[in-house]
């Protein structure tokens, strides 16, 4: 080798980062990890949340594999810049809301500032060619090199051997042979591989790690946006409610965040200041948001009802439930909780 | 050396961790700081942030659901 040639790898916590990396630390390259968060990262957040999943090990996958590695690991709040990335993908999204080619684009762009920031050399992924769909294709991998602007920065130890060779393979920072040649989407090779480097345990694994390939979520963010008149925006608060709770829309104009278990209820009460919320007074119930407005007394029995049909008392005659806006008045309402037919399949997100 | 606190309450990780990173590039070697988090997460992550950072953990304490993170700045 010519030099002790410095890399940073993308570091997502699911075994084939961790293996690329590794490859380039065999083979005595410096190597650092960064890693990316969207606010769409499946990791911690619901785990944290969820009374069920209190028992459940709470560790942060990218820096339990970075500190397999044994490197140093880069976090980088990207919420803000990864708007327009999931608003406007030039690539368009995969089978949900996931805008994989533009992401990963946007991640290697963001590295590669990182790289001239800090005075690496190139930049590493754990892309497997024809793993994704949409990201890990062999038509769309140079896409990601060429519109990143890593171009020949970007290697991909994994199958590296299927693409043309890289600056580091050129200049010799890294032996090419050394390097693979995996494809397709069996995980046969990697799981060989960490077999070889004597990972016993890894994440598993690959796709299952942001929100945005989930229906279920990518259906309630769509809601959300067509709910305010088609203004593909959000906050950070708008995306972690769309992974708490049961959500209900009865009228256009509003929709109810209903906690599931105390965890949620518990974690939806720190929106509290910024929602009108609903629970039941009279028995024990889930903690209730009110995303939108209720216009009239109607809505807001209405919503009452709804709040009602979650609570203990649900098969009684009347419940009372209070209602507290953002200002923190409160009024209360008795009211019949709405039968299970009652709530249309088309109101659930 | 002197004591810095950061607040990281209703923040789930990663974002304690990241807040406690970019705090650290404005610190010191030597400094130390509290950090106040409520996402349990945080007491495993904000070590294991330390652990392959060369920073020092030094403790957490809790008191109800508030997670008190004691940490030293080594690698600054």
């Amino acid at each position: 080798m010519s030099k002790q040639a410095k890399a940073v790898a993308l570091i997502s916590g699911g075994l084939d980062s961790l293996l690329a990396a590794k490859v380039l630390l065999e083979q005595g390259v410096h190597v650092e990890g960064i890693n990316f968060y969207t606010g769409f990262c499946v990791e911690g957040h619901t785990h944290a949340i969820r009374q069920k999943d209190k028992k459940k090990q709470k560790r942060n996958n990218a820096l339990w594999s970075a500190e397999q590695l044994g490197i140093k690991l880069h976090i980088v709040d990207v919420i803000e810049e990864y708007k327009d990335v999931l608003i406007n993908p030039k690539h368009g999204y995969g089978a949900n809301m996931n805008p994989c080619l533009d992401c990963k684009g946007f991640m290697v762009k963001k590295a590669l500032e990182w790289i001239k920031e800090n005075d690496f050399d190139f930049i590493v992924t754990g892309e497997v060619m024809g793993q994704r769909p949409m990201s890990q294709r062999k038509d769309t991998m140079p896409v990601i090199a060429k519109e990143s602007g890593a171009n020949d920065l970007l290697l991909r130890p994994l199958c590296a051997k299927l693409l043309p060779p890289t600056k580091p393979e050129i200049e010799g920072w890294v032996d090419r042979e050394k390097l693979h040649e995996f494809s397709g989407r069996t995980r046969k090779p990697q799981m060989a591989l960490a077999e070889e480097f004597g990972f016993k345990e890894y994440a598993q694994p690959a796709g299952g790690c942001c929100f945005l390939t989930d229906k279920s979520y990518s259906d309630k963010l769509v809601d959300l946006w067509k709910s305010r008149d088609d203004r593909r925006d959000y906050e950070m608060d708008d995306i972690m409610l769309l992974k708490v709770g049961r959500h209900i829309r009865p009228r256009e104009h509003f929709k109810l965040i209903i906690g599931r278990e105390d965890g949620e209820n518990k974690y939806m009460e720190g929106y509290r200041n910024q929602y009108t919320h609903m629970h039941a007074s009279s028995c024990v119930g889930p903690s209730v948001l009110v995303d939108g407005v209720l216009k009239n007394e109607d809505d807001f029995k209405l919503a009452a009802r709804i709040t009602a049909r979650f609570s203990k008392d649900r098969t009684q005659e009347s419940v009372t439930i209070e209602m507290t806006d953002v200002h923190g008045v409160s009024k209360s309402i008795d009211v019949k909780p709405l039968a299970a037919h009652e709530i249309e399949e088309a109101w659930q997100v | 050396m002197s004591q810095h606190h950061l607040d990281a309450t209703k923040m789930l990780c990663p974002m304690p961790v990241i807040k406690t990173q970019n705090k650290v590039k404005t610190l010191k070697r030597g400094d130390l700081l509290e950090i106040m988090c409520t996402d349990p997460g945080a007491i495993n992550d904000i070590p294991a942030w330390c652990r392959i950072n060369g920073h020092q953990f030094i403790n957490h304490e809790e008191r109800g659901d508030l997670f008190i993170i004691n940490i030293k700045v080594c690698d600054a």
